[in-house]
């Protein structure tokens, strides 16, 4: 009955009862509710604000309109308008997609190329494992945005250059973190038991390697995700990123910049949306780690 | 060997003695560092050399004839086969001869020189902000966590982590600058011209830095301590009769350098990277800026060595960081 609950149920009150010794902190009890449900809020509000910006904006986000530049919110443009008279809303809606297009890019890259990678260092060990896992600590060592800085000035600044890099740059992760559960799994008795049933090596995967440790590669995607919005937001305020006319928010705080003291509303707004973006990434990465993964709880 | 005596020296079950170990590690992981700079310089090289646009066009112009073009390739050694130039640059880069720049003609090594004099203090100014931030919310964090304040930390640094630097920059300019007119918002002055001015327009800069660095580091100071709090010879500590605060002062902080070194080993190289980007927010003569003027005027000479630079320092950090963690807990990467 009490192993049944200690593995059902994630509820830390039911750990404290259960495993004596573990006394859970204020901050890890509240987290384990409200980092799930705030993250969890504050991602699909982007996602609905995308899909929204998909077929409907307010205004169109690359219209200019002189006559309305600089307007304060109002009715009409409730955060106003920027200094080409465009809608701000309109922007930071359309920006949401980009947000949410840069964030797959990336966690594409990394997934579908890191997880392979760990897989097969894992699987066949010996000299495959020890040679992908220098060459993955080869690109781990490089920064991810200097490579990003690099990929725009060899092939041009674009959303999918530099999220090209930031996923290439987070291969090694997937790939580490891969390895190192799968490992575990592969050695479990019944990993051993489907090889007595001489089920193939990729039959094993996709049955019991890769259910078992889909939960970390999720939290691991969360996680990145954030990143991912960070590097882009910073890219494109460099102009690295998105290039001009495109609703990017690192690139509005750039064009904005000039009318700091005038309207700081204008670098506020994308500021405050990129903000919010990464801490909901964040949070239900944290939130889905604590769940999916009870033993990294207490620790971290 | 016989049975094991408490007070003989453990030893490898393959017979190597601890120096041994030492001494592999060190090659192997030298032999990581080498190889990693040259992938590194060999991947930079190659991206930036197949370009479409050739340099003796970019700094000719449209106008150029063709057979100018061609002497001013042959002139800047371009004409030569890619390994030839690769060689020729890296032989540049190590012996100290960068070039000179495709577009101003300036010398880069006195350029970079001379932007260094800007990023390195601010660098160091964001280092110790990091840290006198990232060290005492951890450990309170840490110590707190069954109050509220623990949490409240915890969670101020969870929105600081989401904060990116450039957006602190701005804020802290229309705060400092804009509406209290503390500090300057922008630009640098040299430091032989003015030193107070040239420090002042570089703390803006160093907090932006530093405060994102600090919350983002005193979440892994927070769990450093918790771990060390968790520690099986602090209880023992504990149970032989000494109160908290004696147990971490006498076993918890020389157990702490460890994480010291974890956090400066992360934080360095992001302060590196992330100062390319409040350079740009302060429109300070650093590095940074000299690499992103680069890439914008397709001055590719300029970008690869400011490139190899970076990723050269950063790469040391973490040698001498993975290298003394190995010297201070021999435990660590035994088993690798």
């Amino acid at each position: 009955m009490s192993v049944q609950m200690a593995d059902l149920s994630p509820d830390p009150a039911a750990v404290e009862l259960l495993v004596p010794g573990t006394r859970l902190s204020v901050w890890d009890r509240v987290r384990h509710d409200w980092s799930l449900l705030v993250g969890g809020t504050i991602v699909v509000c982007i996602v609905l604000a995308a899909l929204v910006a998909v077929f409907w904006t307010p205004y169109d986000p690359l219209a200019v309109d002189p006559t309305q530049a600089l307007a304060p919110a109002s009715w009409h443009h409730l955060f106003g308008t920027d200094q080409y008279g465009r809608d701000v809303l309109s922007r930071l809606m359309g920006g949401a997609k980009l947000v949410l297009f840069s964030g797959a890019v990336s966690v594409a890259i990394a997934t579908v190329v890191g997880v392979p990678i760990g897989l097969a260092a894992a699987v066949r060990g010996g000299v495959v494992d020890e040679a992908l896992m220098r060459l993955v600590d080869l690109v781990y060592a490089f920064p991810a945005l200097l490579a990003a800085i690099v990929l725009a000035a060899a092939v041009g600044a674009s959303t999918l250059t530099a999220m090209s890099a930031i996923g290439i740059a987070y291969i090694p992760v997937f790939a580490r973190v891969t390895r190192s559960s799968a490992l575990q799994i592969v050695s479990s008795e019944y990993v051993l038991a489907a090889r007595a049933y001489r089920r193939s090596t990729l039959a094993i995967l996709v049955r019991h390697v890769l259910p078992n440790i889909r939960s970390i590669l999720i939290v691991q995607m969360s996680l990145l995700f954030s990143l991912a919005i960070l590097a882009e937001a910073g890219l494109s305020y460099l102009g690295l990123g998105t290039p001009a006319p495109a609703p990017s928010w690192g690139r509005m705080v750039e064009e904005a910049q000039d009318y700091l003291s005038n309207d700081p509303l204008l670098v506020l707004w994308p500021g405050v949306f990129i903000a919010v973006a990464v801490l909901g990434f964040n949070l239900l990465g944290d939130g889905l780690r604590d769940i999916l993964d009870p033993r990294l709880r207490s620790s971290r | 060997m016989g049975t094991a005596q408490p007070w003989q020296v453990a030893r490898c079950p393959t017979g190597e003695t601890g120096r041994d170990l030492v001494a592999t590690y060190l090659i192997r992981r030298i032999s990581t560092l080498a190889a990693t700079l040259v992938a590194a310089s060999v991947v930079v090289f190659l991206l930036l050399a197949v370009l479409p646009g050739k340099p003796a066009q970019v700094i000719l112009g449209t106008q150029a004839t063709p057979q100018s073009v061609a002497q001013l390739t042959k002139q800047l050694g371009l004409d030569a086969p890619l390994w030839r130039q690769y060689v020729n640059w890296v032989h540049g880069l190590v012996t100290g001869h960068f070039g000179n720049s495709y577009i101003s003609q300036l010398p880069i090594g006195h350029q970079i020189a001379q932007s260094l004099a800007v990023t390195a203090p601010l660098i160091v100014l964001g280092l110790i902000i990091g840290l006198a931030i990232a060290v005492p919310f951890g450990v309170a964090a840490a110590l707190l966590r069954r109050r509220g304040a623990g949490a409240l930390i915890a969670s101020t640094t969870q929105i600081g982590i989401a904060v990116p630097n450039f957006i602190a920059g701005l804020v802290l300019i229309l705060v400092f600058a804009v509406k209290l007119s503390w500090l300057p918002a922008s630009g640098f002055v040299t430091w032989s011209s003015d030193p107070w001015l040239a420090f002042k327009s570089l703390v803006l800069p160093a907090v932006a830095l530093g405060v994102v660095e600090g919350a983002v580091l005193s979440r892994y100071v927070r769990s450093a301590v918790l771990d060390v709090l968790r520690s099986d010879y602090l209880r023992t500590a504990r149970a032989k009769g000494l109160n908290r605060r004696q147990a971490l002062v006498r076993h918890g902080f020389r157990n702490g350098s460890i994480p010291v070194l974890t956090v400066l080993g992360l934080e360095i190289p992001s302060l590196i990277v992330g100062a390319v980007v409040v350079e740009s927010v302060f429109t300070l003569p650093g590095v940074g800026t000299l690499l992103l003027q680069a890439v914008a005027n397709r001055d590719l000479i300029v970008v690869e060595d400011i490139v190899m630079l970076i990723a050269v320092t950063v790469l040391a950090v973490n040698f001498l960081v993975d290298v003394s963690y190995r010297l201070l807990d021999p435990r660590i990467g035994a088993a690798r």
